[in-house]
């Protein structure tokens, strides 16, 4: 390493009180953790969200204690009702995808490690990444806000879907205020993430320290910049869309409604505006988002697996390519998700064809992974239970995505909890064990303190067994007709179903309940846990070369120079099996990617 | 069997301060003794490569909005063309022009940075010149509104109308964003702290703004 003495834009003096410290910081590591901070409180209201649906689907016509505090109008006497169900479901689902699965493993951790990893000081522009998470905490306030409406929040379902979401009150609790909160919220949370990509993309382009070719990027720096780079593209779209449904909502303009639209026996003052148009806007910001969410955590987990295997990937090159391709495929699939909208059949074939060859570099991923791992000698650890975890949640959710790709069968279990199943492990559950994954790994770095590895064991066991309890089952549902976004199940058909429902609901709350053993065990590592070394679990990129946690500019006054690829494990050196990339120690190595 | 560590790569003497590369640690670049100055000088400023991100998502918004336009216009009979304020071409030349003057600043400042300030001539005249061109074009697109709002057409009068507001008012909200960036380089200027990298991304922005226009004023000729 080298003293620094002049470096770019990235320069910001060392902040002296408490609310530049702590809350307004431009420290790319404080935002990191407040994004981190904000993903887990949403969560946690998102789970909670999840549970009541979860009992009101179970036993209909229970009182939930207390859930009238909530919503006198939506719960009376703690029976929830039809239209509150949808809301909280709408709650749940934006909650989740927005502020959780985009906000943690992107914005969180790439936050955080990001500059560490190509040895920077901080991002380039550390006002705007400020800003960029104040923002985004200000859209989640606007989302929670709506709760306190007097009808609630909107009930449109995270998708939005138009005209229900532009005719105002009149379609319904919640799609007066409801749906502008809604789309403001949103809009605003674009505009975080748009300064978040403009930064992680400048970041890894222009702040790479000496020797860090691109190709020397650790797996996790190259997963958060692709996602950068497809945020970058997704939420400049997903924001005019939301400007659109607010116009049509509140200046009577007709983007979105059609003509001659009666709800609720008034005839919309609309005229012929395209329902379609804002499923074609959404969804291609919705199918990227899918990829947003998982990329980072293919990014994480090969990073946590490489640092357990002890040896290098198949090959390095092609994950980053496959990743790429995910990225690029991903804004020509989006049609999937509309293929019972009444568009053309033709255009369902167009979307059907790549959403099929999406497959291919998922499938490659996945073998590169599997195949590294064989013959390896794992050492078993939280970090490395979830990363499995990850890989089996994405396979498994991820198979049924390839009959989901061909219409002649998505139209028949589209509107099913089969697709519930679907997304939830491949894009909920796997995403999330790429989070957890990412904190057990992390969390010595971030806090100088290691986390407690038998209470992260049974947070994985618990989690890993109720969640596929959980979404195995909604695959079943699905089969037998068992239909989506219902409140209830009346019909004759559904009744030998629920006592399916009864057992997910049941999965549902002990898993759960299983994530206040992950809360206790965060909380209290932080604060009670074993004191960390500068790199617990001999691993090579550039965070572990630095102090535990790392000082305000990193590396303490200097500049690493990086000698090496970023995994180099199973060589001999004179730390062990591994080299740092920051070692300029010559090694012998048999694995070196060409 | 092959050493992890790369031969350590020679200075090329041409890749030095002013030239553009593809990043700090790309190529071979690699000096093991670990000169930073060299680093740096073989870093591009980062508000180069921001500039073009950020017109990049500018792009996919008003794709985004020009895509919606289409749709819209083809999926009911309701459109209703009308005629174009004159005074859209008074801005477009303005705008136009306002591009040459931003470009005769940035020579005068690249030889004012040259020469040190040994010229009595201030540089920043033909900033304040693009400065006033740009006011002049917000001023005029509010005209072009007011017109409209006289002959009764307003936002939710017609999609026709939904739009041309939509995508008139969204640039010029983008230029007023170019204006703050054109004070922001001036202020600079006057405190002699400009960096060149600073006056060529507003420069960029600004002259993405002209050709955003150009590209509006097309459109909303051709679908209004």
């Amino acid at each position: 390493m080298h003293d620094m003495s002049v470096h770019a834009g990235q320069h910001h003096a060392p902040p002296t009180s408490f609310i530049r410290k702590h809350v307004f910081s431009l420290d790319h590591k404080v935002i990191g953790k407040q994004y981190y901070a904000l993903a887990l409180v949403a969560a946690f209201i998102g789970m909670f969200l999840s549970w009541l649906m979860r009992i009101h689907l179970a036993w209909n016509n229970a009182a939930i204690p207390g859930l009238q505090l909530l919503s006198k109008t939506g719960a009376p006497g703690g029976v929830m009702t039809p239209e509150y169900y949808l809301q909280l479901m709408t709650m749940h689902g934006t909650i989740m995808v927005f502020f959780v699965l985009t906000t943690a493993p992107f914005a969180a951790f790439g936050n955080y490690f990001l500059p560490i990893q190509v040895g920077a000081e901080d991002m380039p522009f550390p006002r705007f990444n400020m800003m960029s998470f104040w923002v985004t905490f200000t859209a989640f306030l606007v989302l929670m806000s709506s709760f306190f409406l007097g009808d609630g929040p909107t009930l449109g379902g995270w998708t939005q879907y138009a005209p229900l979401n532009a005719v105002g009150s009149v379609a319904g609790p919640g799609q007066g205020l409801g749906v502008v909160l809604w789309m403001a919220s949103i809009a605003l949370f674009c505009v975080g993430q748009l300064l978040g990509s403009l930064n992680f993309i400048t970041t890894t382009l222009d702040l790479r320290v000496k020797g860090l070719s691109l190709m020397r990027l650790p797996l996790s720096a190259w997963a958060w910049f692709i996602t950068s780079c497809m945020g970058l593209t997704a939420f400049a779209v997903l924001m005019p869309a939301c400007i659109l449904a607010i116009l049509d909502h509140v200046a009577g303009t007709s983007f979105f409604v059609a003509s001659n639209l009666v709800i609720n026996d008034q005839i919309q003052p609309h005229s012929g505006g395209s329902t379609l148009l804002w499923q074609h806007l959404f969804w291609f910001f919705g199918h990227p988002e899918v990829y947003i969410a998982i990329v980072p955590g293919m990014g994480i987990v090969s990073h946590v697996l490489l640092a357990n295997m002890r040896k290098q990937m198949l090959s390095q090159r092609t994950l980053i390519y496959s990743m790429g391709a995910l990225a690029l495929l991903s804004y020509m699939v989006y049609g999937h998700h509309m293929f019972v909208s009444g568009m053309n059949p033709y255009s369902s074939l167009a979307f059907s064809f790549p959403t099929l060859v999406i497959t291919i570099p998922s499938t490659i991923v996945v073998l590169i992974w599997t195949f590294s791992l064989y013959g390896s000698r794992l050492r078993i650890n939280s970090a490395s239970l979830f990363a499995l975890g990850f890989i089996s949640m994405f396979v498994s959710g991820g198979v049924s995505g390839f009959f989901l790709a061909q219409p002649s069968i998505d139209i028949m279990l589209h509107a099913t909890y089969f697709v519930v199943g679907h997304f939830h492990l491949v894009m909920g559950v796997a995403a999330m064990f790429g989070i957890f994954a990412g904190t057990y790994f992390w969390f010595p770095k971030m806090t100088g303190r290691m986390m407690n590895e038998t209470l992260g064991k049974a947070h994985f066991w618990l989690s890993f067994v109720g969640a596929y309890c959980i979404f195995m089952p909604f695959h079943y549902l699905g089969m037998a007709g068992n239909v989506r976004r219902y409140a209830s199940f009346v019909d004759d058909y559904l009744q030998p179903l629920i006592p399916v429902h009864r057992f997910i609901t049941v999965a549902a709350l002990c898993t759960g309940a299983a994530q206040l053993i992950f809360l206790y065990n965060l909380i209290h590592s932080r604060f009670r846990g074993e004191a960390a070394a500068d790199n617990p679990w001999e691993a090579t990129s550039l965070e572990w070369s630095t102090a535990t946690p790392p000082p305000f500019d990193n590396f303490g006054g200097k500049h690493p120079v990086v000698y090496h690829d970023p995994y180099q494990y199973g060589v001999q050196s004179s730390v062990g099996d591994y080299v740092m990339q920051a070692s300029p120690e010559q090694v012998k190595s048999d694995n070196e990617e060409k | 069997m092959a050493t992890t560590v790369h031969e350590p790569p020679q200075i090329d003497s041409r890749r030095l301060a002013g030239e553009r590369h593809s990043g700090n640690g790309a190529g071979g670049g690699i000096v093991p003794d670990g000169d930073l100055r060299v680093a740096v000088e073989y870093s591009p400023p980062p508000s180069s490569t921001a500039i073009w991100v950020v017109l990049f998502a500018i792009t996919m918004m008003f794709a985004a909005f020009t895509s919606a336009l289409v749709v819209r216009k083809g999926s009911s009979l309701d459109w209703q063309t009308f005629t174009l304020p004159s005074v859209l071409y008074f801005n477009t030349l303005v705008l136009v022009i306002s591009s040459v003057t931003l470009e005769l600043a940035r020579r005068r400042i690249a030889s004012f940075m040259v020469v040190l300030r040994s010229q009595g001539e201030s540089p920043a005249r033909w900033l304040y010149v693009t400065l006033f061109l740009g006011v002049l074009f917000v001023a005029g697109q509010y005209v072009a509104w007011s017109q409209l709002r006289a002959e009764g057409l307003y936002l939710a009068t017609n999609p026709s109308s939904s739009f041309f507001y939509l995508l008139t008012v969204t640039h010029a909200l983008h230029v007023l964003c170019g204006l703050g960036g054109l004070i922001y380089v001036i202020r600079k200027l006057s405190k002699s702290v400009l960096r060149r990298n600073q006056l060529d991304a507003a420069a960029r922005y600004w002259h993405f703004m002209g050709i955003l226009w150009l590209y509006l004023l097309l459109l909303l000729r051709m679908k209004l």
